[in-house]
């Protein structure tokens, strides 16, 4: 198992790539782009057989995909914030025909004005496509997470697309040392797809339709049973995942010494990092605090944070995104998880890191502080530049 | 055809493999062809032009209308260079 | 079987839902009897959608997919992918748009496929307006034209812009092969798809498909309304292969203008100078479409 120094970028078309995708769509988008250029160089060179199609937009992109998916075909693609928004139409058409298509974002803030730097707002945007969401800490967890969504969204229990979000340049450009698996690692864990429900030449299908309001919410509730079905079909894919490489990413809410925690930060992505080395400068301080990585969206692991408020009193979120509520999109997803636990912990939300607004160890720490202390307001911007008034 | 009612009864995806010819399309008709046989030349034209393919051609190479389907657009008879159709009122 | 003048295998069923009188599905209909069954047809949001019947009927006895509204081009472009990827032989893909589906809102789609030379045919059958939603004006509705959103009162007389002519955006593509075909003309319609299915890249159709409600007129005229857009030059059949024009349909002398825009309804508003002014805009493109002809 050779160890490559690669970006979080080569990371995922190295796992499109162990996959044997049949169809790759590509349109260049910072700082989605060394993805398809990497898949790029790997299909020209003939180290990857696939059809690599030159779309001239992202919301085709997504069209080829499914078109490909409906036919059979094992596809990939890769997008970001604008690009990402464009597909939007087509993101609910690929959970509609449940189409198991796999998709890299590197995740970008949303214009205007025009930011190339990170924020979950793109992929946030999209928590009502009906699509299986993960968000990465690292580039190693990256490729595995890309190569497991293939068999996940492709089982048959499943059948719904996939998107693996990165952070834009912590992840998609800074490199790290990936453990990459081999072909016949890849080979054994993913077999080829077994497509039903597709269009064959030959045959009088028609895959899409249209109809009435007699038998619309019934397809609907296809859709939400599937869902349903995730967690349990995942932890099988995750748990064969480690009997071939060893590797484990701990499910959909890894925690970090949260079991005897006062206070606990929810976090997305590359945030997750800083948040765990502050926890233990906390810890060395006798502050017990914990950390929860909210590593898959979508299915919200609502069962893994009622458990989680069972022992925690005090539960922050951390939204990477501002997406017009009146409080942060994971927050409210999570208070809403929460609503039903038996016991209801203390939430706060903290938004952060907008735009590629750095998230920094004192900015974490203030957000354990205000866990642990009283007060504050439900919902926080941590770190706006802002004109403070002096009382 | 196969009944579709409940959410047990439709395949996972919704694809359509039925064919539509279970759909009687008669109702739509208010006039209907005639075809005087005596007077078709049975050069096909209506069978060519029919958008329903609601005309078909028999063993003899004559044209039978088909009365399940038809819309009563009346190309057939506007078509017809003989004048061998008349579109008759329905009812 | 005396004297059939195209082939007698149906791919399509009754039963649709098409009005009375369709020129779209005859398009369709002779489409598919130019390729056969193992056709694989997308259609985007268009009148076909719901002339192809509700779930869990269908129409077409090839495959069928439905695609976002905006989206042919590409989504036949996956289809060919998906193809050769899973080294299928002998598929023919074929798109098959509205005109609003083509040359409004599926414009970048479809140029993206011509550039990337997609091996596909591409057909936009053209009723002149966005018909399924209630006859609103397309880029490709003819001038004058009475539709839901350009009405004729004082101060409106119909749509003010000259129909987008398609077959020049695609022949500056370079396509494999381009032609205008007609429902009033299946022989030269079946003919041309035959040809076009033996050419390899990507492959267009401008397919005439006269519409009763649309246009204004009673259903048993579609195929004499659709002879007469030929016969007066409003719609030349022509094709173009490697880049070289040629007519394929040449009367001694085109009928007047007149005689086609007068049995249409939404033309029942035009004064004699409006009638004269789209004589000369008929004739200025017909001149110019012999120009090219007879270039090299």
């Amino acid at each position: 198992m050779p160890v490559q120094v690669i970006s979080g970028n080569y990371a995922q078309a190295y796992a499109a790539k162990l996959a044997r995708v049949q169809v790759i769509s590509a349109y260049p988008i910072t700082p989605q782009t060394t993805i398809v250029e990497k898949l790029a160089d790997f299909v020209a060179s003939g180290e990857l057989q696939a059809e690599y199609i030159k779309v001239e937009s992202e919301h085709s992109a997504m069209q080829v995909c499914i078109s490909a998916a409906g036919m059979g075909a094992r596809t990939y693609t890769a997008s970001s914030s604008q690009g990402l928004l464009l597909m939007h139409e087509l993101l609910h058409w690929a959970s509609g025909i449940r189409a198991p298509i796999v998709m890299g974002v590197a995740n970008r803030a949303i214009a205007p004005p025009l930011s190339i730097w990170t924020d979950h707002s793109d992929t946030i945007a999209q928590r009502d496509t009906g699509w299986i969401q993960y968000y990465a800490e690292s580039n190693q967890e990256v490729l595995d997470t890309a190569l497991m969504a293939f068999r996940l969204a492709e089982h048959e229990d499943v059948r719904l697309p996939a998107m693996i979000a990165e952070d834009a340049f912590y992840l998609s450009h800074t490199v790290e040392p990936v453990d990459v698996p081999s072909q016949e690692e890849a080979d054994a864990f993913l077999p080829p797809r077994k497509a039903r429900d597709i269009v064959r030449p030959g045959e009088a299908t028609r895959l899409g339709s249209y109809i009435g309001p007699d038998l619309y919410m019934e397809f609907r509730y296809k859709v939400a049973r599937a869902m349903e079905r995730v967690p349990a079909t995942m932890a099988a894919v995750e748990h064969e995942y480690e009997r071939i490489t060893g590797r484990n990413h701990g499910g959909p809410l890894p925690l970090y010494r949260a079991d005897d925690a006062d206070a606990v930060l929810v976090t997305m992505g590359t945030a997750t990092t800083t948040a765990r080395s502050v926890v233990d400068a906390l810890r060395a301080r006798g502050e017990k605090v914990g950390l929860a990585k909210l590593r898959v969206f979508r299915p919200l692991p609502v069962h893994e944070l009622r458990e989680l408020a069972r022992t925690v009193d005090r539960i922050g979120v951390l939204d990477r995104s501002y997406t017009g509520g009146l409080v942060g999109a994971a927050y409210s997803e999570v208070a809403g998880a929460m609503y039903h636990a038996r016991e209801r912990p203390m939430l706060q939300n903290f938004i952060a890191g907008l735009g590629g607004r750095d998230i920094t160890p004192p900015m974490v720490e203030q957000m354990y502080r205000r866990l642990i202390g009283a007060g504050g307001s439900e919902v926080e911007w941590i770190g706006l530049k802002e004109r403070k008034e002096v009382a | 055809m196969t009944s579709y009612e409940t959410v047990e009864d439709l395949p996972e995806v919704c694809i359509a493999t039925e064919p539509s010819d279970q759909i009687e399309t008669a109702s739509w008709r208010t006039m209907r062809p005639v075809i005087r046989l005596e007077a078709c030349t049975k050069c096909n034209v209506c069978w060519k032009f029919c958008p329903d393919i609601a005309i078909a051609i028999n063993e003899e190479g004559y044209p039978v209308v088909l009365l399940d389907y038809c819309k009563g657009c009346g190309i057939c008879a506007e078509e017809c260079k003989p004048r061998a159709i008349d579109m008759v009122k329905e009812g | 079987m005396a004297r059939l003048t195209i082939p007698y295998e149906e791919y399509m069923r009754s039963g649709h839902a098409a009005c009375p009188g369709c020129g779209a599905t005859l398009a369709m209909r002779y489409l598919l009897k130019g390729i056969g069954r193992d056709a694989i047809v997308s259609i985007p949001a268009c009148c076909w959608t719901v002339i192809g019947t509700p779930f869990p009927t269908t129409v077409l006895n090839v495959g069928m997919m439905d695609s976002a509204f905006e989206a042919t081009g590409a989504s036949i472009s996956g289809l060919r992918a998906a193809a050769d990827a899973l080294k299928l032989e002998g598929v023919t893909i074929v798109g098959f748009a509205g005109d609003g589906g083509t040359v409004d809102i599926g414009l970048q789609a479809l140029s993206g496929m011509l550039e990337r030379r997609t091996d596909a045919i591409y057909v936009m059958y053209d009723n002149e307006a966005y018909m399924n939603t209630g006859v609103q004006r397309s880029g490709s509705t003819p001038r004058g034209a009475r539709t839901s959103t350009t009405p004729i009162t004082e101060f409106s007389r119909g749509k003010v812009e000259r129909k987008k002519d398609i077959m020049a955006i695609v022949a500056a593509h370079e396509p494999a092969y381009a032609a205008t075909v007609n429902v009033a003309f299946p022989e030269e319609f079946v003919k041309k798809v035959q040809k076009a299915k033996g050419i390899h890249g990507p492959r267009f159709f401008h397919a005439l498909a006269p519409c009763p409600p649309g246009w204004g007129y009673s259903p048993e005229k579609s195929i004499e309304i659709g002879r007469l857009a030929t016969d007066t030059n409003a719609f030349p059949l022509y094709e173009i292969e490697d880049g070289k024009y040629r007519i394929t349909r040449k009367l001694g002398r085109a009928k007047p203008i007149e005689e086609y825009l007068k049995a249409q309804g939404r033309f029942g508003h035009l004064r004699p100078d409006e009638v004269a002014s789209i004589q000369e805009e008929v004739d200025a493109r017909w001149k110019r479409l012999l120009q090219l002809e007879a270039l090299d």
